[in-house]
């Protein structure tokens, strides 16, 4: 019985990193109504960000460098805004599908040239913290203290200063907000910079939890997918609170049966939701 | 009447030629590579179906493929059933499985429609990975035996190559009859404004499951040809997601929406690939190639290829559909 409660305990933990993934396809999605099919790539890119800066500053904890991690995630959502995504606003959603899939098997195509598809990791713990018989490594902790961390940020951002304020104009009604002067797409560049900068991190956060490879990150895409229904779009914090539960949810059933089910799961569970709660469970009542 | 139409008989002349180049020199190189393109089309034309017909992207496309040859294979090795037998069978019960699927996920609208579909190929390469009598995530192989129905391997090798070109010409062909139809005219209803569709009285829920269903039978069909010809099948391999994608690239080179364009981007996307696979320089790339291709077919040319012709010759959309 209390092995469960130290898995369900250890899947809040990570839970919260898919938290942070799914914040960020959750702000593009809801900010500028585009599908990032980046965000998988965008992930994997994270977790080698952290390891080349891990392996070329020695002697440094790992959770330091994501300030680095996040700023390069910054940039490369400017990038790939323009390459992808400034041209499709406002088309029909399956242009900004095709267009960010597209950039999605570029980033793929040369991460596996460079690094191959042979697995890496981030070789770097901290001490854990002993309860009974179980254990809770001190990066499952530090990750989820991290994720949450940025997580408070991201809302500190969006209630409390005017270029947050902007992002939220522009989500809940882009006409309204460019009559009242805001620039439109400024704001979905930032919007989405941000986005793929939260999916960066939570990249590399996972690199200091487990192996990894280019390709990890379609399925912390998919994850991210379930846990934005399951929030409801354009609902950032929520995302965090749905990520913790699909976390809690694998740990208690992970003890049972074999990880090879889990993605069956958790796509049964995002067709469920979908059906059953169009807005998300978080989601308003009304449109 | 169907007959009436030229690019019935392109089809079937396309279909003749692929038959005869390789038969004639007795070149078995040449027909492993057309073998490629003919899968290609195969894949490129349903999808289209899809995506160019009805407006809903499926990402997971080659699931109906992997498990048309993950059941056929099993009917045909380890039940010993014809290969012919085995691969209509396996056709027809993938149709059923997605048209089941499709009652399902096709209540999902657009982007959360194309999500679901990542979902339908994460969830069933997750199960056929577990699946005991498919042999697991090692997956099954065909016994040398079982080639000897066909008159043994050499000549079994041959017949699957025509099989596959006789699924081609069909699928062409498929697309073609629907395009003329009150079914097919539903379909573009619902792609341009389903909403609108839905008020003018087309059955939109229907006409997506049914179309989601017919989209998957002559793939899974290939796909029990194929895997069958290549003597094994195991879950990497049926249900490789960059396939699944590269399909929408060949779709969107040659123009979604027309037939033509779907067997003309597969086929030229195929030989780009074989090509980039092949040369030493440039194999670790195709992927990158393959995106920058789609991006810039995006934004150049949202017709395709097929969509560019219609520009420079207007009167060219009366004889190439």
């Amino acid at each position: 019985m209390s092995g469960i409660l130290a898995s369900m305990i250890d899947g809040v933990l990570i839970g919260s990193v898919y938290g942070l993934a799914a914040m960020g396809l959750s702000l593009i999605w809801g900010v500028m109504d585009v599908i990032n099919l980046t965000h998988g790539s965008m992930i994997a890119l994270g977790m080698f960000g952290m390891y080349l800066l891990f392996t070329a500053i020695t002697g440094s904890s790992a959770y330091f460098l994501l300030i680095p991690v996040i700023a390069a995630g910054l940039v490369l959502g400017i990038i790939v805004y323009w390459l992808s995504v400034s041209w499709v606003i406002g088309r029909p959603i399956l242009t900004s599908l095709l267009s960010t899939f597209a950039v999605n098997m570029m980033v793929i195509g040369i991460g596996t040239a460079i690094w191959s598809t042979s697995p890496y990791n981030v070789n770097f713990s901290l001490p854990g913290i002993t309860v009974g018989a179980y254990t809770f490594t001190g990066n499952h902790i530090a990750a989820a203290v991290s994720a949450v961390v940025i997580a408070l940020l991201l809302e500190l951002f969006l209630y409390r200063t005017r270029a947050g304020k902007a992002i939220r104009a522009v989500s809940d009604n882009r006409d309204a907000a460019e009559l009242m002067g805001i620039s439109s797409t400024r704001v979905l560049m930032i919007a989405f910079a941000i986005g793929i900068a939260l999916a960066a991190s939570s990249g590399a956060l996972v690199s200091t939890l487990f192996p990894f490879t280019i390709l990890s990150g379609a399925g912390y895409q998919l994850k991210s997918f379930v846990v934005t229904v399951l929030a409801g779009l354009g609902k950032p914090f929520g995302a965090l609170v749905a990520g913790v539960l699909l976390g809690l949810l694998e740990g208690a059933v992970s003890p049972f049966i074999a990880v090879s089910w889990i993605p069956l799961i958790e796509f049964g569970l995002f067709v469920l939701v979908l059906i059953v709660f169009p807005r998300g469970i978080f989601g308003r009542a009304t449109a | 009447m169907i007959l009436r139409r030229p690019l019935l008989w392109a089809i079937l002349l396309l279909a003749a030629l692929f038959a005869w180049l390789p038969l004639r020199a007795n070149n078995v190189a040449l027909r492993e590579d057309l073998i490629l393109v003919a899968v290609a089309i195969i894949l490129t034309s349903n999808l289209n179906l899809m995506i160019g017909y009805t407006g809903y992207v499926n990402f997971g496309h080659i699931v109906f493929y992997g498990l048309g040859g993950y059941v056929g294979l099993y009917l045909a090795t380890v039940r010993g059933w014809h290969l012919v037998l085995a691969a209509l069978v396996a056709g027809v019960a993938v149709s059923l499985l997605a048209f089941l699927f499709g009652i399902g996920i096709l209540r999902l609208r657009g982007a959360y429609f194309a999500l679901a579909t990542i979902g339908v190929l994460v969830a069933v390469q997750a199960f056929v990975s577990n699946f005991e009598p498919w042999g697991r995530s090692t997956g099954m192989y065909v016994s040398f035996d079982a080639y000897a129905p066909l008159g043994g391997p050499r000549h079994a090798l041959w017949t699957t190559y025509f099989l596959i070109i006789t699924v081609m010409a069909l699928s062409l062909i498929l697309s073609l009859a629907i395009k003329s139809s009150k079914f097919g005219l539903g379909l573009f209803a619902i792609r341009e404004d389903e909403d609108a569709a839905i008020v003018l009285g087309v059955n939109a829920t229907v006409h997506k499951a049914i179309i989601y269903s017919v989209s998957a039978f002559l793939p899974a069909v290939a796909g029990a040809l194929m895997f069958f010809k290549n003597g094994m099948i195991d879950p990497s391999i049926a249900f490789e997601y960059m396939l699944s994608l590269e399909g929408i690239v060949m779709l969107m080179l040659g123009g979604s929406g027309t037939v033509a364009g779907s067997a003309l981007g597969a086929g030229l996307y195929e030989r780009l690939r074989s090509y980039l696979l092949t040369s030493p320089r440039l194999s670790e790339f195709h992927l990158v190639i393959a995106g920058a291709l789609l991006l810039l077919v995006m934004r150049l040319a949202p017709g395709g290829l097929i969509g560019w012709l219609y520009r420079l010759v207007p009167r060219s959309r009366e004889v190439v559909e």
